[in-house]
């Protein structure tokens, strides 16, 4: 059977756990979501600005000098950092402003965390002149303040949320709370693969695209599958984006890595797979990291995107079937997998997709030569360059 | 006929007031229950402290983390429970979100509460589409299910939504959360009369009630209402328990009145 079921669930996760005022524009987005599937303009619109304005087909680049480094498996790059606005962000943010318009909705709003997903709503807010508010938290302003800019520069209000621990969690119920009061008018671009359905499978849907291309070029490049797909998950939207493409072929192994942040013991990490418990967080029902009372925790992670204490319902279910893997990398392991990727390839890549990287190494050196590892770069690091200048110290 | 409908079929308007459990303290709640009942509630509606709901405006939300900062867990809000059933028998009603009954484990929940002496639940994440989950094993204990309705809901979605509900139907007077904008009785008028027009439950309207004179208005129209932001903000604003519980006593007292009137 096709996931996720009609009622929007993955076996037991999913759902749509949200207050009943909501209820009806979840269904209205979900037909209308349906509708637009199945319309060949829409379609059409959406590939040529797929190819016009984000800048697809994204490369798949195989990574000489880190393989050769590794001494194993042949590591391939899908170069999502390439995309318009430099993450794979935006193949969202494009397919559900569309949908905006078709519903004639007037304003759209968004949360995001390390900003990159703020920057893609914006920017599709201003290709299609909508009215464009980012809610984000305080303590990510803090440390993304260029994207914050960024977004001020493309039109868009940022707002800033104060609530609880000031990052992603909070941005995220702040922006559910906004909906909840102008449901009418305003659509909410949700950022990743987490929230009530039908969201998880939108944006499943317009990032399945990453996925699609990498079978294609892979097929060509190598005459064959891959043997593993390597990708971060905060929420997981671009996990999910790389993995959908490959959900029937057994022979395609998945791992996704989630931010060991300063190591599972310390309790400071976003691992809800690894650590989590069952739990309902932004409306769907997943593992989140609760603590025995069954409060939300604090999470950390020095990538502000994979800062977030829950995750996409689908990766639950992958979890518990045994489709994918899932593992961590701790900050320092990303920070080095940052700085390595830098020198061998040429490449900065954001700290999300770092720990990617920095698992696809351990990977590929314990695999032979003969083995094929493609490893999604969600995005670039430009954004993150200050922060590291300030742990390496730049002025060398 | 359940505690709940009971309660509202003393010939007059239903009152509920809202309670965060934990704040400003655990200790104190038995009283703030006992001073709003005493002083012409009619359910006391019980907030179990969660670190994100997601239909609660700042006040609510402030009240939750003060709660959950001094300690106040799932667990004790059900032992307090307990204690408040010793003195007390103000029919309660508990409002959480689905996190904290699913980790509680469902089917322990549901007769823990019970048998604390807890009355009926409102589960505000929880609409028809998940209700399977949590409604069945609620009526088996002899928990009272309310659910509510919304100006977004669809008649349809209205006569599924009184199907499943049992004590009473909580009408969501605004499209909004908890304390954010003023409900207007004109709006709220059409949607309550097509929920009375399908059930014979009462039907209370919520969210957006600040004061005396608007509760009598929304109060015409209804079987009563559920006061929420304006009660946390009487009991926050007084310098100790004391005066919050005398506070709070006053406020429900002028709130009587005005709907009596």
């Amino acid at each position: 059977m096709p996931q996720p079921d009609p009622s929007g669930h993955f076996d037991q996760f999913g759902g749509r756990y949200v207050i009943e005022t909501l209820m009806p524009a979840l269904t209205a987005l979900e037909a209308e979501f349906n509708k637009a599937s199945k319309d060949k303009k829409f379609k059409k619109e959406l590939d040529r600005l797929r190819s016009t304005y984000i800048g697809r087909q994204t490369p798949l680049y195989f990574a000489k000098r880190l393989s050769d480094h590794c001494k194993g498996a042949r590591i391939y790059l899908k170069r999502e950092d390439l995309n318009h606005t430099g993450a794979h962000k935006i193949n969202n943010t494009i397919g559900q402003a569309l949908l905006a318009l078709r519903m004639k909705k007037k304003r759209v709003i968004a949360e995001t965390g390390a900003g990159q997903h703020g920057v893609a709503t914006a920017t599709a807010a201003a290709l299609f002149g909508l009215e464009c508010e980012v809610f984000m938290g305080a303590k990510d302003m803090e440390r993304q303040k260029l994207n914050v800019f960024r977004m001020k520069l493309l039109g868009a209000k940022v707002r800033k949320v104060e609530s609880g621990t000031k990052t992603l969690k909070d941005a995220t119920s702040e922006a559910i709370r906004d909906w909840i009061s102008t449901v009418n008018d305003t659509h909410y671009i949700i950022g990743s693969v987490v929230g009530p359905h039908p969201f998880p499978k939108i944006v499943r849907e317009y990032q399945a695209i990453i996925g699609e291309e990498t079978k294609f070029q892979m097929m060509v490049k190598e005459g064959r599958l891959p043997d593993t797909l390597i990708a971060c998950v905060g929420g997981g939207s671009n996990a999910m984006g790389f993995f959908h493409a490959f959900h029937g072929d057994e022979e395609v192994g998945m791992i996704g890595v989630e931010a060991g942040g300063l190591g599972l013991s310390t309790g400071m990490h976003g691992a809800p797979l690894a650590k989590g418990k069952v739990g309902v967080l932004h409306g769907s029902k997943s593992y989140v990291m609760l603590d025995k009372n069954g409060q939300v925790m604090d999470t950390h992670s020095i990538s502000a995107g994979l800062d977030y204490p829950g995750v996409g319902p689908e990766h639950s279910w992958y979890k518990e079937t045994k489709r994918a893997s899932y593992v961590t990398i701790n900050d320092k392991e990303a920070l080095k997998a940052f700085q390595t990727l830098a020198q061998l390839e040429g490449v900065i890549p954001a700290f999300e997709s770092a720990h990617a990287i920095a698992h696809a190494m351990k990977v590929a050196k314990k695999a032979s030569k003969k083995d094929v590892i493609a490893v999604c770069l969600s995005g670039r690091g430009d954004k993150d360059v200050e922060v590291a200048q300030q742990i390496f110290g730049g002025d060398e | 006929m359940s505690a709940i409908t009971n309660a509202f079929n003393r010939g007059h308007k239903g009152l509920v007031i809202f309670l965060t459990a934990g704040a400003p303290s655990l200790a104190g709640t038995l009283d703030l229950v006992k001073s709003a009942y005493d002083n012409g509630a009619d359910v006391i509606e019980l907030g179990i402290p969660f670190s994100d709901p997601l239909a609660d405006g700042p006040v609510i939300l402030e009240s939750f983390y003060r709660a959950i900062k001094k300690g106040t867990t799932l667990k004790k809000s059900i032992e307090t429970v307990h204690t408040i059933r010793k003195s007390c028998d103000a029919p309660l009603v508990f409002m959480l979100s689905s996190t904290l009954i699913i980790n509680h484990g469902t089917k322990k929940f549901m007769t823990d509460t019970a048998s604390a002496g807890v009355d009926g639940l409102i589960i505000p994440d929880v609409p028809i589409e998940e209700a399977d989950e949590f409604l069945p094993l609620a009526k088996k204990a002899g928990l009272d299910t309310i659910m509510l309705a919304a100006p977004t809901s669809t008649p349809q979605r209205m006569r599924a939504i009184v199907k499943l509900s049992s004590g009473f139907v909580y009408y969501i007077n605004v499209t909004g959360v908890t304390g954010a904008k003023k409900a207007a009785p004109k709006e709220s008028a059409k949607n309550i009369k097509t929920l009375k027009s399908m059930t014979k439950l009462p039907v209370l309207a919520g969210f957006g009630v600040t004061d005396p004179q608007q509760a009598k208005a929304m109060s015409k129209m209804s079987d009563g209402v559920i006061i929420g932001t304006q009660a946390i903000r009487v009991i926050t604003a007084a310098k100790n328990q004391k005066r919050a519980v005398a506070d709070l006593g006053k406020f429900v007292k002028s709130v009587r009145k005005e709907i009596d009137s």
